[in-house]
């Protein structure tokens, strides 16, 4: 570990207790929501789409309801239609198809039943009859003209002038500095490429399950597995028309998210299927319905040219970049627009992003989304400005590296960032100092990811024999609970054990955003903190009324109340909750904040690879992550972040893809044939945390969930090109693909 | 869906006989995973793992005889086994995973007729032969014969596999197996390449057999490849030879875990290899 900024010595900040969540987990005791059943509990089918794009001519679910067993039958004509300028339609549409279905697992209709087989046989006699329309799954032939449209309502936005006929590229982005033709004019080398990756899926373990009751009061309760129970609130509210004052949402243990469960698919038809039969209702997908009808993060076409001068230092940069999204738009060109050269100081660049819509199902976030594929571009291209002018690649970037007061190519002036510490810590570390093993090829890259602070809210109530409770809004979706445990134990000077940290339902916790943009343990850690801080006020008040004293003549320091002249012992904050009944009642504190000042999260990566030559299989032998935590409350977590990042980046880089027929149907959609690594796959992650701390969190907290995923792709391809001589600028590095490029690279006399 | 577990052989066939839609399973690591993607259920699901002949693993008289149900597990941890046909062991530790080693058998392996099953490349390249009961008594015959095509066998209605037979292997001689996955485990061969090689005291190959799998309907030998060998040393120009005749051999299709063009360069690396590897073992005398 690299400390490179002064902090204060922590006592509970830093160490590694076992998570308070832990056994559970272990023994199988943690509740999911798919181990949850209700007295008369109905189970739910959902039918899925057999098309890539088809016209809805007609539903019959006469026979289906007519089943035994069948309690409800639901379609999309059971679901107000919500205004086009509501932010939530396409979610809507997303849920339950209405005039078209837009992607092969596109849900139309569902049904509950007293078994699953009831409920699985009664969907498949649903008769809807489809007018098949040509389908699109590539971005660059749904861009075309001619191509199928997916929507007669998107126009591109962000055009010079209003376009006239709809499109399936929903916008173009762009940004724009300085001058690209003499920065291009000022360059030795000049570098180019386009870049291509396939869709791929988050990959959690736990498939998507909820529970919605509803009552005859109107009201339901719904429980499920999610990244935020408040925005399953509103969106589910946004799909019924129903008033978020009759939902409650209780969330499960979760199984894993990535950004995957980020947005809802469930919850509005259960609860729909519920309302109708009176019952409770249960939604669990199978692993197949994950793969063909929730987010996978875009697949791209990215080309990007970079000029450098003989220094070394780039000179201009100018990138075109095709994201798709799925069945409906959605950020992704543009957030891959904002990170594509972000780890490089370049002061002329033209950056493009379109945004394509294909018949496949709609992306949503996962870890850094969009970045990896961006990085992709840069840090290869950057590996050969390396090459091409034989410096050191980690030198090369240290020349090109921002540092706090520069400004950032989409827009904001960087504030103090870690980039420069995390490139020194992995050209330091025994790994890159050491020669890669003969035969072995060695990569390295960087990455980028903003963070984000957003709304969080958390309750600390003190018990009666001084531990602590800490109800946060936030989803835990990687150890942010024991985070929230040592935030509180450092603040009250109590034992991290005393504390129970503890997700709270939307109905006993203020509004919480999503656990997303690694925004838990920065900002609800900012809200336990300040929860913390009105406590020990609290508490100094209570320590005065029992000497008798002024409140001001009581400080809290090192877990106790003490008087500022010394004249009583001081109080350890359980003797004070001991007496709280008689000092005013029981003391908690709640405390609601927008936060603001995430700190922007860097990681430098390196990994030496052997590579097959004969049949293109590549073994990653060794890898290294250095990542800046800002502070790493729990390092456990935060290593467990940073090689799970790096875990899934393997995993997309060598390969991960969906497969499609000629129908546009999903061919890999299970672990089998849609491959991502098993553990005997990985070498032993080695991480670095570096640790500059975020002035803008109580403790120098940064996020740390995602940007570990940025650098492993071009890390990788980097590595194969060090050991085979062959440039690959497609995903996935599979074995037939790095076999098919190495073949080339030997009949080009390479 | 009915369950039944016969006792005796002769039960299990009495059983075939007067349930039709009968279906017999060892391990069902194919057949749940068949029914749960859809596949018509059977009205009654015979367990052969209570029959003793099927799950045991003994050497008689010179010939080992494997269990048809026998768990591959039950193969790997003997060591006798192990000595004998090392690539046929080592092929049965690579189906799917401990979990799955536990219940998965050869018979089950080589009945669901997947060109890629794992052990079945190693079981051709030994000769092993299959013993078939049925309504008209028991017959042997080549394990080669069994598989047609996928999910295919050559096997008549009421027959099942009782055991397999593999004569222990002269002197000189050892078998070897690769298979090409993109992950480390947990995955199907896209190519498959079993060898066995004799050889005399000067290194000189005196019997070969080669085969290749997931590069045909069914698992295939290569007598092109291992004829080539014989009274040669298996030596580099040995070795090319057994890679071009082995690519020429493969009539693999493209599918989503591979293409022709892949399989066939790789059935050829596989095939050298194998060879390799089973004349390395030979001169050590890691054979028998
Ligand atoms: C997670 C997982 C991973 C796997 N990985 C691999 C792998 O790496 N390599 C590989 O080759 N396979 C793999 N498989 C497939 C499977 O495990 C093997 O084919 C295994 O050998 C099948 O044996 P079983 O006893 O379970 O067969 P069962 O499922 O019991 O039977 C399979 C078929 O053979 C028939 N059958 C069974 N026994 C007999 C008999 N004695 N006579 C006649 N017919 C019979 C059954 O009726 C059925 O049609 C995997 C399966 C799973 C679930």
């Amino acid at each position: 570990m690299t400390i490179t900024d002064q902090r204060p010595g922590y006592r509970y900040v830093g160490t590694r207790p076992v998570r308070h969540d832990g056994l559970d987990k272990v023994v199988g005791k943690a509740r999911y929501a798919a181990d949850l059943v209700l007295p008369g509990m109905l189970y739910g089918h959902i039918l899925r789409s057999p098309h890539a794009h088809a016209r809805i001519v007609a539903i019959d679910t006469a026979a289906a309801e007519a089943m035994p067993g069948v309690r409800a039958v639901i379609t999309g004509a059971d679901f107000p239609e919500l205004p086009a300028d509501d932010p939530e339609r396409n979610t809507t549409r997303n849920l339950m198809a209405r005039d078209k279905v837009l992607y092969e697992g596109h849900a139309i209709a569902a049904v509950a039943a007293t078994s699953q087989r009831a409920a699985k046989a009664a969907a498949k006699a649903i008769a809807v009859t489809y007018e098949v329309l040509p389908h699109t799954l590539d971005i660059r032939e749904a861009m075309a003209p001619g191509a199928p449209l997916l929507h007669d309502d998107v126009f591109t936005t962000g055009l010079d002038s209003e376009p006239s006929e709809p499109s399936n590229v929903a916008n173009r982005t762009c940004y724009e500095r300085g001058d690209i033709e003499q920065g291009f004019a000022d360059a030795a080398v000049v570098v180019e490429g386009e870049f291509v990756t396939k869709a791929v899926h988050q990959g959690y373990i736990e498939p998507h399950a909820c529970v919605a009751d509803t009552g005859q009061d109107g009201k339901t309760v719904i429980w499920c597995s999610s990244q935020g129970h408040f925005r399953v609130r509103s969106q589910t509210a946004a799909m019924l028309g129903w008033d978020t004052a009759r939902i409650k949402v209780i969330p499960a243990e979760i199984g894993g998210g990535f950004g995957g469960k980020t947005t809802i698919y469930l919850e509005p038809l259960a609860v729909a299927l519920s309302a109708r039969a009176g019952r409770p209702v249960k939604l669990v997908m199978s692993r197949e319905e994950v793969f063909r009808a929730t987010g996978p993060t875009p697949g791209s076409v990215i080309r990007l040219k970079l000029g450098a001068a003989d220094d070394g230092k780039i000179t201009a940069a100018k990138a075109w970049m095709a994201y798709e999204s799925g069945a409906f738009p959605g950020p992704w060109a543009m957030l891959g627009c904002m990170c594509v050269i972000s780890p490089y100081n370049v002061e002329n660049f033209l950056i493009e992003g379109y945004e394509v819509v294909v018949n496949k199902p709609v992306n949503v976030a996962y870890r850094a989304p969009s970045a990896p594929m961006a990085a992709f571009a840069a840090d290869t291209l950057v590996d050969e400005i390396a090459r091409r002018l034989d410096m050191d690649p980690i030198e090369l970037r240290l020349l090109n590296c921002p540092s706090a007061g520069d400004q950032a190519p989409y827009g904001p002036k960087w504030p103090r960032i870690g980039l420069r510490e995390c490139l020194e810590a992995v050209r330091d570390s025994d790994h890159y100092r050491s020669e890669p093993a003969p035969g072995h090829g060695r990569g390295v890259a960087s990455g980028f990811w903003f963070n984000i602070g957003e709304a969080s809210s958390a309750t600390v109530n003190l018990n009666e024999n001084g531990t602590a409770t800490v109800v946060t809004g936030s989803p835990d979706i990687g150890g942010s609970r024991a985070s929230m445990a040592l935030m509180a134990a450092e603040e009250l000077g109590i034992d991290v054990y005393d504390i129970q940290p503890v997700v709270g339902d939307t109905e006993v916790v203020g509004f919480t955003d999503v656990t997303e943009g690694s925004r838990a343990t920065f900002a609800t850690g900012m809200a336990v903190v300040e929860a913390c801080r009105d406590l020990k006020r609290q508490l100094c008040g209570r320590a005065a009324v029992m000497w008798d004293c002024d409140s001001d003549e009581v400080a809290w320091s090192d877990g106790q109340a003490t008087h500022r002249a010394g004249e009583h012992e001081p109080l350890a904050l359980a003797a004070i909750t001991a007496e709280a009944g008689r000092t005013g009642g029981p003391l908690g504190a709640t405390a609601s904040l927008n936060a603001r000042g995430a700190g922007p999260a860097f990681s430098v990566q390196v990994t030496d690879v052997s590579v097959d030559e004969e049949t293109g299989r590549v073994t990653v032998e060794r890898y290294t992550t250095a990542q800046d935590a800002g502070t790493a409350i729990h390092p456990d977590y935060v290593e467990g972040q940073m090689q799970g990042g790096v875990a899934q980046g393997i995993g997309w880089a060598l390969n991960e893809e969906y497969i499609h027929d000629a129908d546009g149907v999903m061919e890999n959609p299970g672990f089998l044939d849609y491959r991502i690594p098993v553990a005997s796959d990985l070498p032993m992650i080695e991480t670095i945390i570096v640790e500059v701390p975020n002035p803008n969190h109580p403790y120098g907290v940064r996020g740390v969930g995602e940007v570990g995923i940025v650098p492993p792709i071009p890390a990788l391809a980097n590595a194969v090109y060090d050991a085979t001589g062959a440039r690959i600028r497609e995903l996935p590095l599979s074995p037939p693909r790095v076999l098919a490029a190495i073949t080339a690279r030997n009949g080009d006399g390479g | 869906m009915r369950y039944a577990a016969p006792t005796s052989v002769a039960e299990a066939v009495a059983l075939l006989g007067t349930e039709p839609n009968s279906r017999v399973f060892a391990g069902a690591t194919d057949l749940v995973p068949q029914l749960r993607a859809g596949r018509p259920e059977p009205g009654v699901a015979i367990d052969l793992k209570k029959i003793p002949r099927l799950t045991s693993v003994a050497i008689d008289d010179g010939t080992w005889r494997i269990g048809a149900a026998a768990p591959t597990s039950d193969l790997t941890a003997n060591e006798a086994l192990t000595a004998d046909v090392p690539g046929l062991v080592y092929a049965s530790g690579l189906i799917g995973s401990d979990q799955i080693q536990n219940r998965a058998s050869l018979g089950g392996n080589l009945c669901n007729a997947s060109p890629a099953a794992d052990a079945v490349p190693p079981l051709l390249v030994n000769t092993a032969q299959a013993v078939v009961a049925g309504p008209d008594g028991e017959r042997t015959v080549p394990v080669a014969d069994i598989p047609t095509g996928p999910g295919r066998t050559s096997l008549r209605p009421g027959e099942f596999v009782v055991e397999f037979l593999i004569d222990r292997p002269p002197p000189g001689t050892a078998d070897a197996y690769l298979r090409l996955i993109p992950r480390t485990e947990m995955d199907i061969a896209i190519v498959g390449a079993a060898a066995r090689i004799t050889l005399d005291a000067d290194g000189s190959c005196v019997a070969a057999a080669i085969a290749l799998g997931a590069v045909a309907p069914t698992v295939i030998t290569v007598p092109a490849a291992s004829g080539g060998l014989i009274g040669q040393p298996i030596d580099a120009r040995a070795l090319a030879a057994v890679a071009a005749a082995a690519s020429a051999a493969a009539s693999p299709i493209d599918d989503k875990r591979g293409t022709v063009t892949y399989r066939r360069q790789v059935a050829g690396v596989l095939a050298k290899r194998a060879v390799a590897e089973a004349a390395g073992r030979a001169r050590n005398g890691d054979g028998p």
